[in-house]
C-alpha cells in the first residue's frame, strides 16, 4: 500500500466525501410520491381492473359474441347466453375469475363493442378469494362508476388503433 | 419502625427517579426510531413514516402495539426460561447504565465516583444477553449472530477502553460529573480528535450498528440472535438495543463534547438549561450514527476483527503514551502543577 493510499484511509477521506454526498441526497426532493395521497400517472392504455361498459341509454353494451372467453389465454372468463323478449342475444352470466387473470388485455382487444374494459382502477384488493370472482353485477357496476375515466382513457387511445 | 419507614421512603424516591429517568428514555427511543428511519430514508429520497399521526410521529407507538398483540412464539427446541430472560437481561442492563449519566450539573441519579467503570462494566454485561438469545434459541442462525455478536463487542471494548484511559488521564477523576466540569475551558474532542473518531467508530460496533451490525447481517444470518423472537421479547431487544445507542452517544458527548456544557460560555448561552445543551449535543451524535448507517456499506468479518484489532488496538494505545507523555513533560495531568 503506497503513502497516499494509506494517508487516505487513514485520515477516512472516502467517509468524509461518503458523508458529504449523503449529506447532499439528504435535502434533494424526494423520489418517491407520497402514494396513498397522490398517485403516479397511468397511461391510458393501463390494464387494471375489468368493467362492462352501457351505452348512453343504459342499454349494456355486451351481445353475448363470447370472442372474450375464446381470446382469454387463462380462461378466466366464463359466459352464458339466451335470447331476451326483444329478440336480441344477452349475457345471463358474466364471470371473471380476477385470480385467474393475466391482465394481458386481449379480452379489450377482441371486443367489437368496446364492452369490456380494463379500466384504469388497480387498487380491488380484497380479504377473501371469494371476492375475487367477479359476476356479471360487479363488473357492470364497475363500467357504471369508471365510465367517464374508461370513456376518456378510450378516446385518448383511439387514434392508435 | 420509624427505621422502617424511613427506608420506605427512600425506596418510594428511589422508584420514582427511575422513573423519572425511565420514562423520558422511553420518549427518547421512540423520537430516536423515529428519526433513524426518518434520516435513513431521506440520504435514499423517500419519504420515510409520514401517515401515522403528524409527520408520522406515532409509527414507532403503532409498531410497539403491534408488537404488543402479537403472539410470542416460543422454539419447541429452545430452552424456554433463558429464551425469554435474555431480552430481559439486555433490557435491564441497558436501562441500568443510564443511573450515572449526568444530564445537567448536579442532577444525575447515582453521582458515583466511579461512573465511568460502572458504566463500562454494565456495557461489557450486555453481551450476555445477545449469547443467551443466539445459545437458548437453539438454531444456527442465533448461535452465529451471537458469536459474532460476542466477539465484536469484545474486541471493541478493548479499544474503547484505551479512549477512555486517556480521556480520564486528563480529568483525574472517574467522576462522570467531573469528566464534564473538566471541559469547562476546551471540550476534549479537540485536543483528543484521533481518539474521538475512534471512540465513535467503536461505538458504532459496540452497539451492533451498520456498518458493523454483522450479528443481524440479514443477507447471511437472516436476524442473527433475534431470528427466533416475535412479539415483545423482540420489542425488549429492540428498545435495549436503542438504549444503548442513545448510551454511547451520551457517552460520547460527555467524554469529548462537554456534556451539559454550552459550546461558549458566555450569556445567552449559558442562560440556556444544561439538559438542553446536553440532549442538543447527543442528537448531534445520534445524527451521525444514523447518517453512517445510511452511506457505509457493511464490513466483511474479517474486516471488522482487523480494524478492530490491528489499527484501533494499536493506534489507541500509542495514544495512550503520547498523551501521558505530553501531560507528564508539560506538566499539564490534573494535580501537578
Amino acid at each position: 500500500m503506497s503513502f497516499f493510499n494509506f494517508l487516505k484511509s487513514f485520515l477516512l477521506i472516502d467517509f468524509i466525501k461518503a458523508y458529504l454526498l449523503a449529506q447532499k441526497y439528504f435535502f434533494q426532493k424526494k423520489a418517491t410520491i407520497n402514494y396513498p395521497f397522490e398517485k403516479g400517472k397511468l397511461s391510458p392504455r393501463f390494464r387494471g381492473e375489468h368493467a362492462l361498459r352501457r351505452y348512453p341509454s343504459g342499454e349494456e353494451r355486451c351481445i353475448g359474441c363470447k370472442l372474450c372467453e375464446a381470446v382469454c389465454p387463462a380462461q378466466a372468463i366464463t359466459i352464458e347466453t339466451e335470447p331476451r323478449d326483444d329478440g336480441t342475444r344477452r349475457t345471463t352470466r358474466y364471470d371473471i375469475d380476477m385470480v385467474k387473470c393475466i391482465y394481458c388485455g386481449l379480452c379489450e382487444e377482441s371486443c367489437p363493442v368496446d364492452a369490456i374494459v380494463q379500466g384504469p382502477n388497480f387498487e380491488f384488493t380484497t380479504e377473501t378469494r371469494k371476492e375475487l370472482y367477479y359476476s356479471k353485477d360487479k363488473l357492470l357496476e364497475n363500467g357504471d362508476r369508471w365510465e367517464t375515466v374508461i370513456a376518456e382513457n378510450l378516446e385518448a387511445d383511439s387514434k392508435y388503433r | 419502625m420509624n427505621m422502617l419507614q424511613s427506608n420506605l421512603f427512600e425506596l418510594i424516591t428511589i422508584i420514582f427517579y427511575c422513573i423519572l429517568i425511565f420514562i423520558p428514555l422511553l420518549l427518547g427511543v421512540i423520537l430516536a426510531l423515529y428519526a433513524d428511519r426518518k434520516i435513513w430514508a431521506a440520504v435514499q429520497k423517500r419519504r420515510g413514516p409520514n401517515v401515522v399521526g403528524p409527520f408520522g410521529l406515532f409509527q414507532v407507538p403503532a409498531d410497539g402495539l403491534k408488537f404488543i398483540f402479537k403472539e410470542i412464539i416460543l422454539p419447541d427446541s429452545a430452552d424456554k426460561i433463558v429464551f425469554l430472560i435474555a431480552p430481559i437481561i439486555t433490557l435491564a442492563l441497558s436501562i441500568a447504565a443510564w443511573a450515572v449519566i449526568p444530564v445537567q450539573s448536579g442532577i444525575v441519579l447515582a453521582n458515583i465516583n466511579v461512573g465511568i467503570l460502572y458504566i463500562f462494566a454494565i456495557s461489557s454485561l450486555g453481551v450476555y444477553g445477545i449469547l443467551m438469545a443466539g445459545w437458548a434459541s437453539n438454531s444456527k442462525y442465533p448461535f452465529f449472530g451471537a458469536l459474532r455478536s460476542a466477539a465484536q463487542m469484545v474486541s471493541y471494548e478493548v479499544s474503547i477502553g484505551f479512549v477512555i484511559v486517556t480521556v480520564l488521564m486528563c480529568v483525574g477523576s472517574l467522576n462522570l460529573s467531573e469528566i464534564v466540569v473538566a471541559q469547562k475551558n476546551m471540550w476534549f474532542f479537540i485536543p483528543l480528535f484521533p481518539m474521538f473518531v475512534v471512540f465513535f467508530i467503536s461505538a458504532l460496533a459496540e452497539t451492533n450498528r451498520p456498518p458493523f451490525d454483522l450479528p443481524e447481517a440479514e443477507s447471511e444470518l437472516v436476524a442473527g440472535y433475534q431470528t427466533e423472537y416475535s412479539g415483545m421479547p423482540f420489542v425488549l431487544f429492540l428498545f435495549g438495543e436503542y438504549i444503548n445507542i442513545l448510551l454511547m452517544c451520551a457517552m460520547t458527548t460527555i467524554l469529548f463534547l462537554g456534556g451539559w456544557l454550552p459550546p461558549v460560555d458566555v450569556y445567552p448561552l449559558n442562560a440556556i438549561p444544561g439538559f438542553v445543551w446536553f440532549i442538543l449535543k447527543v442528537t448531534i451524535v445520534f445524527y451521525m450514527f444514523a447518517m453512517v448507517k445510511a452511506f457505509v456499506p457493511r464490513y466483511r468479518y474479517d474486516q471488522l476483527m482487523r480494524l478492530g484489532w490491528k489499527v484501533f488496538l494499536p493506534l489507541s494505545l500509542l495514544a495512550v503514551v503520547l498523551t501521558s507523555s505530553i501531560l507528564f513533560f508539560f506538566k499539564l495531568a490534573p494535580g501537578m502543577s
